[in-house]
């Protein structure tokens, strides 16, 4: 008993038992790579929601339609949750920095310091619009309200804009100079506004809208799916989706611009993108595949397909990943598959916005409107055809997420092994304090308590009946639905 | 001089931390003090109705000091992040589990549910200023060495200082928000439970002033060089926090509410700026000051003048959210017609 006493006493000794194991850096990883995957859901979300929500606000109130209103307080009540909980779990990614990478923070904080200063301040703004838009529905009048909320929408864009300058400073760090180890020289604006800050941002922030479209739009698809045609849900499904299919092709092209971006500018991520091993001309493009010892196998490839890609004729010359030493070389199949699974979803969101285009194109021609219903002339869901496209668009919610996650793997993966590309590597940035692992458990634990508490919360709101007055007072419960 | 414009600027925004977001984890507190689902659920009612709507938006600020440690004085953030990352990632659990557990309990309609997701609000409450509180205090005892996690991970934690650290840290968020409740409920004509915070108000705040003379004598002997400078150059504002704090407790009990607001706040804040100025230059003390650990002046600057042009934006933004939540309830319709 008293030696059972004497280990309770002594248990922090025991989860910090001795100095940093080998696993200390791949638990470090792991905790910044599983707390960030899941925060750039909500993070998404929390972009591209208060657009939608603004928009089903306006259209109800322009067009006095009582299922758009309901529509816009159910999704406000959803995205103050959201909203909560991309709060707290973004702070958290701000402690990791300095928690799991202090290497990196001590020596480069005041490079990259000033995006971080700037998206505190948007991040300041959208959490004072959201306390007003969410709390105040009913104090103030509904065009009032409706400005309330544009803030957030700004605000929120503006964030991801920031954050993700300092994520493209990691790819191409710039605005200082080291002397003797030194940091000197810092040009703070130069660091923020570096070469893959103008083609990462508008990647992100349109995958935001993408993702925040698509995820609701698939579960309207659900619920017309399972038979609840009514206004309300039509409205659920019609709104994210068009949103969703505008983006969707602005995407492709930015994202190609990304890529051509890398072929001039990190090189070595292009090469292991896809599975470029040697340097040459007439690469082809490969799809799918695993990496050998001397290149992707078993890929489909597509002759030149990557040269032309890049620059537009054959024998255009791709940089291959022997221009550096193979310690230096990301995980290629990885990369490689996160790549081509981004691109699939991409296309595949690409091919539903093309179907909406087309049924819009034909319900204008005989005079309906997308969201008639059959009785005044058959809008889009009473077409043949229309119970597939609600299954794909269904399909699509998750294949956003998946785009958003892969896309965002091959930028962190693509990097390795460097934290900053070609100055610091990820080894060298690691706090070198021992219990790395203990803190990855309990990180685990947390997130995943959080995300079960967080999906069965979200499924509570969009089953439930009643609205309250204000999106947030939950204590009123005699509210009729509108 | 641009060195020490950044040290206030964020120290300012450490006050503000402690100041509003330290009264919502007290209002955690108490909402975990608050009773049995019924007993307790007019209290609940009111904790959640005053610090939902502000609550994000008070939070931003603990971003706002983190972020503008690690652009201005990056070595003093790696250092302390790596020494005590400890308490930093429970701390910073402790955050999650809070925010996330109050929008769901504000969400959820069955009994069980709000009694989960408000125990993990509660509990949190309590840890999360708690940590906090050690957090200071392994830093103002000199427990954090310049460099990567120099520092002993577990002993700069778990020691006097900390502990009083924290036990102040969660002493005076208790105080602090039952004093800004009182006036809340008060506003609200309940005068019977105006009454009962102000007694929390007024417990919580001699124990606040108990444990801090207690303090002195830890201080004493486990960080002389805080002492040192708490006695002396600090002394004035350690005497504006003993005075406001009784003054606080005096307006309290004669229930001029609006005022004790100011006096508690005045006191707390008080402590924060003798903490800061017993220490100046120092950041890690006995390892690196301000000048040594500042960032250059071109991010300084930059820094600078971003808050400065955030400020003209935030200030008008935050008066509007405050001053849409602080007038009556009372005043609006219950339940407008749909």
């Amino acid at each position: 008993m008293p030696a059972a006493i004497a280990a309770l006493g002594s248990w922090p000794a025991v989860l910090l038992a001795g100095p940093a194991g080998p696993g200390d850096l791949p638990a470090a990883r792991a905790q910044m790579g599983f707390s960030l995957a899941w925060h750039i859901i909500v993070a998404c979300l929390g972009v591209g929601l208060p657009a939608l929500t603004l928009l089903a606000e306006w259209l109800g109130i322009r067009r006095e339609d009582p299922a758009l209103k309901l529509l816009a307080r159910r999704w406000a009540r959803a995205m103050g949750v959201l909203f909560a909980v991309g709060a707290v779990s973004g702070t958290i990614l701000s402690f990791e920095m300095g928690l799991l990478w202090p290497g990196l923070m001590g020596r480069f904080g005041q490079v990259i310091g000033l995006p971080f200063a700037l998206e505190g301040i948007a991040f300041f703004i959208e959490a004072i619009f959201l306390g007003i838009y969410l709390y105040a529905w009913d104090r103030l009048p509904p065009r009032r309200h409706l400005l309330t909320g544009i803030p957030i929408v700004v605000a929120g864009t503006a964030s991801a804009f920031f954050v993700v300058c300092a994520n493209a400073w990691m790819n191409q760090p710039r605005g200082y100079t080291l002397r003797d180890g030194k940091v000197v020289h810092v040009d703070p604006w130069a660091a923020m506004l570096n070469p893959a800050s103008p083609p990462q941002t508008v990647h992100m922030i349109l995958a935001a809208f993408m993702v925040a479209s698509f995820l609701t739009a698939s579960v309207y698809a659900v619920a017309l799916l399972r038979g609840r045609r009514d206004a309300y849900h039509r409205a659920g499904f019609a709104i994210p989706f068009t949103l969703g299919a505008v983006v969707a092709p602005f995407q492709i092209v930015v994202g190609d611009w990304a890529a051509r971006f890398l072929s001039d500018y990190q090189p070595v991520k292009l090469a292991a993108i896809e599975g470029v091993y040697h340097t040459g001309s007439h690469i082809p493009l490969t799809v799918g595949g695993v990496a050998g010892d001397n290149g992707l196998q078993y890929g489909l490839e597509v002759p030149d397909g990557l040269s032309l890609l890049v620059g537009y004729r054959t024998d255009t010359v791709v940089k291959g990943l022997d221009q550096v030493p193979r310690n230096q070389w990301p995980a290629v199949t990885g990369v490689h598959w996160a790549f081509d699974l981004m691109v699939a979803c991409g296309f595949f969101m690409l091919g539903l916005g093309v179907w909406l285009l087309l049924a819009w194109w034909r319900t204008r021609r005989s005079g309906g409107g997308l969201l008639d219903r059959r009785d005044s002339g058959g809008g889009l869901l009473d077409r043949r055809g229309s119970r597939l496209l609600l299954a794909l668009v269904a399909l699509a919610g998750p294949a956003s997420v998946v785009a958003l996650e892969s896309g965002w793997s091959v930028t962190e993966l693509g990097r390795q092994p460097w934290i900053v590309y070609g100055v610091m590597s990820v080894r060298d940035a690691v706090n070198p304090a021992p219990g790395l692992m203990t803190g990855l458990w309990l990180v685990l634990a947390v997130y995943a308590a959080m995300t079960v508490a967080t999906v069965y919360v979200l499924r509570r709101l969009a089953r439930g009946t009643a609205v309250p007055v204000a999106p947030q007072e939950a204590d009123v419960r005699d509210y009729p639905v509108v | 001089m641009l060195v020490d414009t950044a040290l206030a600027v964020m120290w300012a925004g450490l006050t503000c931390y402690a100041l509003f977001a330290g009264a919502d984890f007290g209002a955690g507190v108490w909402d975990l003090f608050a009773g049995g689902a019924s007993r307790g659920a007019r209290q609940r009612r009111v904790i959640e109705h005053s610090i939902g709507p502000i609550w994000e938006a008070n939070h931003v600020w603990l971003i706002f000091v983190i972020v503008l440690l690690w652009a201005c004085f990056s070595p003093v953030f790696a250092a302390v992040m790596s020494t005590l990352y400890v308490p930093l990632t429970l701390a910073a659990l402790g955050i999650i589990a809070r925010g996330a557990a109050f929008a769901f309990r504000k969400v959820s309609t069955e009994l069980w549910q709000q009694r989960l997701f408000g125990a993990f609000f509660a509990l949190s409450s309590l840890l999360t200023p708690f940590f906090l509180g050690a957090v200071a205090g392994g830093v103002a005892s000199g427990r954090v060495p310049a460099g990567l996690a120099e520092g002993d991970v577990i002993t700069s934690w778990l020691n006097p200082t900390s502990a009083l650290g924290g036990a102040l840290a969660v002493l005076t968020c208790a105080h602090l928000a039952a004093v800004y409740l009182c006036a809340d409920v008060a506003r609200d004509g309940d005068a019977e439970l105006a009454r009962a915070f102000a007694r929390r108000a007024i417990a919580t705040g001699l124990a606040s002033g108990a444990v801090a003379l207690a303090g002195t004598a830890v201080l004493h002997a486990d960080a002389p060089a805080l002492f040192h400078g708490l006695t002396h150059r600090a002394l004035p504002l350690v005497v504006l926090s003993a005075v406001s704090g009784v003054a606080g407790l005096a307006l309290l009990a004669t229930r001029h509410y609006l005022a004790a607001r100011v006096a508690a706040a005045l006191a707390v804040a008080a402590i924060l700026w003798s903490w800061g100025a017993a220490q100046y230059p120092a950041m890690l003390v006995g390892s690196l000051t301000a000048s040594q650990s500042a960032s250059q002046p071109p991010v300084l600057s930059a820094c600078l003048i971003s808050l400065a042009c955030g400020a003209a934006l935030l200030i008008p933004s935050l008066w509007l959210l405050y001053a849409t939540f602080q007038r009556a309830n009372t005043s609006e319709p219950e339940h407008p017609p749909a």
